[in-house]
């Protein structure tokens, strides 16, 4: 039986005594003659409440956290949309060529890192079918943020009012919010029986206010939107611009181009396509591309070639800079490395394989009694969206239950609280690196769980078992006289000096 | 391609075809209309996929095109070289924290929940406000989130800022409010290179959304004024952000003490290398009031309880987030910098408190030795006459550009130039006396054979 660490291990408070002197590092002296004279008015009054242990100490307690948590080294994790692929271990060979140099030396003495910076830019625009890409973002919705300032800032040198941002309401959470933030009025479009855009409804929507329309394709689903053509017509018609959402690109790296498909700008989540570690939410990495008059937009700098020698130059109409300097540059060279080591061959085959472990899920599961699936005869690209509703009202036993049962037994969970459009939703990626006999291990194991929930609803309502800590308490993690963002909360409120968060 | 190491399933497709029940992989993308399939290989890459050795050598052709400098460059802007102990970099390399993701089932991600609790403790103690998010970006996007977040407190569109402000951070801040249309008006500086206080009140006004105060500013100077400004602030209802270098604040009064409503930072100095701009690793902090928290963007953790009462952490107050509010979210954010939050969390912890307070004050030395050394060789003088943290400002009797020229052909980096003769320099634990005292010496020469 599969079983994970639990080590009761104490907070890093709680292990230092705060009566002795202990070191960690030592820290370097240097005999110089210099007084410290701060100002008396911005001398810090209060002791700093940090601990004090040996280096054994911390490390000792931060491996056994490590090990009472699950990243894809462990097994495998089929989280939908977030595309947890194998990271592979060269990557981190990469360390040498950026990690020592300063954002703000010349161009001329980091030549290698710019080097590798525009062949990444070529690529990328080339995998995304766009004429140029800024590597400036540091994750997937500063990109989407990226996006929309530029479409905002292009309809305003044209001197058009436009305040209405579509929005596809099989999109990720992050598209509205990122209209939103940019200041746009967000119109949702509803999707079709099919589960996808429905074009009547896009029809009515569309007029001179809107800005654009935020797509990803294929979409949540894991359905490519055959009608993309159109789409791209009906937008383009009213003068609205095109924008992938590129969390899903995996699904037809190789196969098809947003480009081609008429979009007008792209972002790409390096960390999820290229296979860069996800760190335990990051950092991630991005880019942001864009074709014809749009890219003028992009975020600066953009590296070019001249002479010999790569520069850094700034699109004429830019939208300016989402990062202070160049982004997540260190993780945009692990994502260097990946295509380095598939090559032309191997990331063309990315959409193929993925596409083909997804719909090889698909065809052992949706027969299985207590799940069902929209539109099962459509082919699914890089993930599908199951809903285990027959089973709520079979048995009871939740979208959750299950996920919480794949724990136990050593699987990480699909995503289960997105897209709102499938209730009771497991959206499953598989990704092309998992191995087919992974694959058939985790059918193996999910049809058993349905099983088991047939027969006994109420041991599946019971796990996690075999996890560091059993069920959660949300509801007091949650609620204002008990929740607890930090151990300084916690001690004030022992003192009574902090209560209710009103 | 037969076989690859990273796509295990090539030799399995005719088996995996079968079993779904189509004739080949074409058919699972008939969806796919015919005009818009691309018919050849991406161009990407080299001819070939390259094996683990070659993209090592590949690697090591980039590596040697950047220039080998003689000792880490004095240069800063809010970005400064830091010794990172390897204890800090095998925790974080650890598979289990780095093959991971965001902790949205908590129970098999206790280990990353709970560091990222004590990221967030530490933290807060450092800052002394109660609650600190999982991370952001960079100071520069924690700045504009701050900002945005003012908005959508108090509806109003004009933030003030101070003239001093990191510039790279500046551009971030118009980048991301220029959707919302915020205005943002400067402070200027006195000849002392401090927010001119008499302005300020000019400035902040019944329209003032949000009110700025880096400390120190970008010439590394300890502001004196804030009490005064945050009193302007708060008379004019005004929400305060505090833009800090957590480094230095184991010397000076954290925000939390000037009761700061929003405090932002990077983590880059606390064991982060400089990774040519990123990762960094963005500070966002709140005073316990309900109003900020829920407007607070980003992730938190928190504490609580198992169905056994064992205590546990999870991701709390989520129905903030773009998950369930869309477009409503108080931010866009959910990929984070949660491992280089860890390595704060390990970093900090590795220092302990008389180790923080011991590493601020060896670069307090250091960085005022070298201005001294400047000053007492007479070939830079002091631009501004206050007391600063880890970088300063010094003029030099001849243009920086030739200085700074000389000094890079003889494998040093030197500070960043800011105006012909001006050039802000960093120093931190990571220069020695021998490389302080090299990297003068040859400005000396420079200056006196030009």
């Amino acid at each position: 039986m599969w079983r994970q660490a639990n080590w009761d291990e104490p907070l890093i408070y709680e292990l230092s005594s705060n009566k002795k002197r202990k070191q960690g590092i030592i820290i370097p002296e240097e005999n110089i003659d210099v007084k410290i004279d701060i100002p008396e008015k911005i001398k810090r009054k209060n002791d700093l409440e940090i601990p004090e242990l040996s280096e054994l100490e911390v490390v000792r307690h931060f491996i056994r956290l490590s090990q009472q948590n699950f990243g894809v080294d462990l097994g495998m994790m089929p989280l939908g949309s977030c595309t947890m692929k194998y990271n592979p271990k060269v990557e981190e060979l990469t360390s040498r060529v950026v990690e020592n140099y300063h954002p703000l030396q010349d161009e001329d003495t980091v030549q290698g890192i710019l080097e590798m910076m525009y062949e990444m830019q070529k690529w990328l625009a080339e995998m995304t079918g766009m004429d140029e890409c800024s590597l400036q973002i540091p994750a997937g919705a500063a990109g989407e943020l990226a996006g929309v300032l530029m479409i905002k800032k292009y309809h305003k040198t044209k001197n058009r009012e436009r305040d209405e941002m579509l929005v596809a309401d099989t999109a990720h959470g992050t598209n509205p919010a990122s209209a939103a933030m940019s200041g746009y009025k967000v119109i949702y479009i509803k999707s079709n029986q099919e589960g996808l855009v429905d074009i009547d409804i896009l029809k009515e929507v569309v007029n001179s206010k809107t800005a654009g329309l935020m797509l990803t394709n294929p979409n949540t689903l894991g359905l490519f939107e055959e009608n993309i053509l159109e789409i791209s017509k009906i937008i383009h018609s009213v003068d609205g611009v095109l924008y992938y959402d590129g969390a899903n690109l995996n699904g037809i790296l190789g196969i098809a181009r947003p480009g081609d498909m008429g979009f007008d700008i792209v972002h790409i989540n390096l960390h999820k396509t290229f296979a860069v570690p996800h760190g335990g939410g990051g950092p991630g990495a991005g880019a942001i591309c864009a074709k014809g008059e749009l890219k003028e937009y992009l975020p600066y700098p953009i590296v070019d070639k001249e002479g010999g020698k790569y520069v850094l130059r700034t699109p004429v109409k830019t939208i300016g800079k989402i990062a202070s300097f160049y982004g997540n540059i260190g993780n945009v060279i692990r994502a260097y490395v990946y295509i380095l080591g598939l090559g032309p061959q191997g990331v063309s085959q990315v959409g193929k394989m993925s596409t083909l472990a997804t719909n090889y899920l698909i065809s052992k599961l949706k027969d299985v009694k207590g799940l069902e699936l929209l539109a099962p005869h459509r082919p699914r690209k890089h993930e599908v969206v199951f809903s285990a509703k027959p089973l709520l009202n079979d048995k009871g036993v939740t979208a959750l239950d299950i996920a919480k049962a794949l724990l136990d037994r050593g699987f990480y969970a699909p995503t289960i609280y997105f897209p709102g459009i499938i209730e009771e939703a497991l959206m499953i990626e598989p990704t092309e690196t998992e191995p087919k006999e992974t694959l058939d291990k985790f059918i193996e194991t999910l049809k058993e769980i349905l099983e088991e929930s047939y027969k006994d609803p109420e041991k599946i309502r019971q796990t996690p078992q075999n996890t560091s800590v059993k069920r959660l308490d949300q509801v007091k993690a949650n609620h204002p006289t008990s929740v607890t963002p930090s151990y300084r909360v916690l001690r004030l409120r022992e003192k009574g000096v902090i209560k209710i968060l009103k | 391609m037969d076989y690859h190491p990273w796509l295990p399933n090539l030799d399995y497709e005719n088996e995996m075809i079968r079993e779904i029940g189509v004739n080949s992989i074409d058919d699972l993308f008939k969806d796919i209309p015919e005009e818009i399939k691309l018919k050849r290989l991406l161009n990407v890459g080299y001819s070939k996929p390259l094996s683990e050795y070659e993209i090592y050598l590949r690697l090591l052709e980039l590596e040697n095109k950047n220039t080998k400098l003689r000792m880490p460059p004095f240069l800063g802007g809010g970005v400064c070289p830091h010794y990172v102990p390897e204890a800090v970099k095998f925790v974080i390399s650890r598979s289990e924290f780095y093959t991971s993701y965001t902790p949205y089932q908590p129970e098999i991600s206790q280990g990353l929940l709970q560091a990222l609790f004590e990221y967030q403790s530490l933290m807060a103690d450092l800052l002394e406000m109660e609650v600190v998010n999982s991370s952001m970006y960079e100071w520069g996007s924690a700045l504009a989130e701050a900002v945005l977040m003012a908005y959508r407190i108090n509806g109003k569109k004009k933030v003030v800022i101070p003239a001093s402000i990191n510039p790279y951070h500046k551009k971030v801040l118009e980048t991301w409010t220029y959707g919302k249309e915020i205005k943002i008006k400067e402070i200027p500086y006195t000849n002392e290179g401090k927010i001119n206080l008499e302005v300020a009140e000019k400035e902040i006004d019944e329209e003032t959304s949000a009110v700025y105060i880096q400390q120190p500013n970008f010439f590394g100077i300890f502001e004196t004024d804030i009490e005064e400004i945050v009193d302007l602030a708060k008379k004019k209802g005004a929400i305060t952000i505090m833009g800090v270098n957590p480094l230095s604040l184991s010397l000076i009064k954290p925000p939390g003490e000037y009761d700061i409503d929003i405090a932002v930072g990077d983590g880059q100095e606390l064991g982060l290398p400089l990774n040519f701009g990123g990762p960094y690793m963005g500070i966002f902090a709140t005073k316990w009031d309900g109003k900020l928290v829920r407007q607070m963007p980003g992730r938190l953790v928190g504490l609580t309880t198992d169905s056994e009462g064992k205590r546990g952490y999870t991701l709390i107050l989520q129905t903030r987030e773009q998950f369930t509010r869309r477009e409503k979210a108080t931010s866009n954010i959910t990929t984070n910098e949660a491992l280089m939050a860890i390595a704060n969390a390990v970093y900090i912890s590795l220092l302990g408190k008389s180790g923080l307070r011991k590493l601020a004050e060896e670069i307090y030395k250091r960085s005022h030795y070298a201005l001294l050394e400047f000053e007492k060789k007479g070939i830079g003088k002091r631009k501004f006459n206050s007391d600063f943290f880890e970088e300063f400002t010094v003029s030099f009797p001849i243009s920086y550009g030739k200085i700074h020229e000389n000094l890079k052909a003889r494998g040093i980096y030197g500070g960043l130039k800011i105006s012909d003769n001006d050039a802000i320099f960093c120093v931190t634990e990571v220069h020695t006396k021998r490389m302080i005292d090299e990297m003068i010496e040859e400005v000396k020469k420079i200056v006196e054979t030009s």
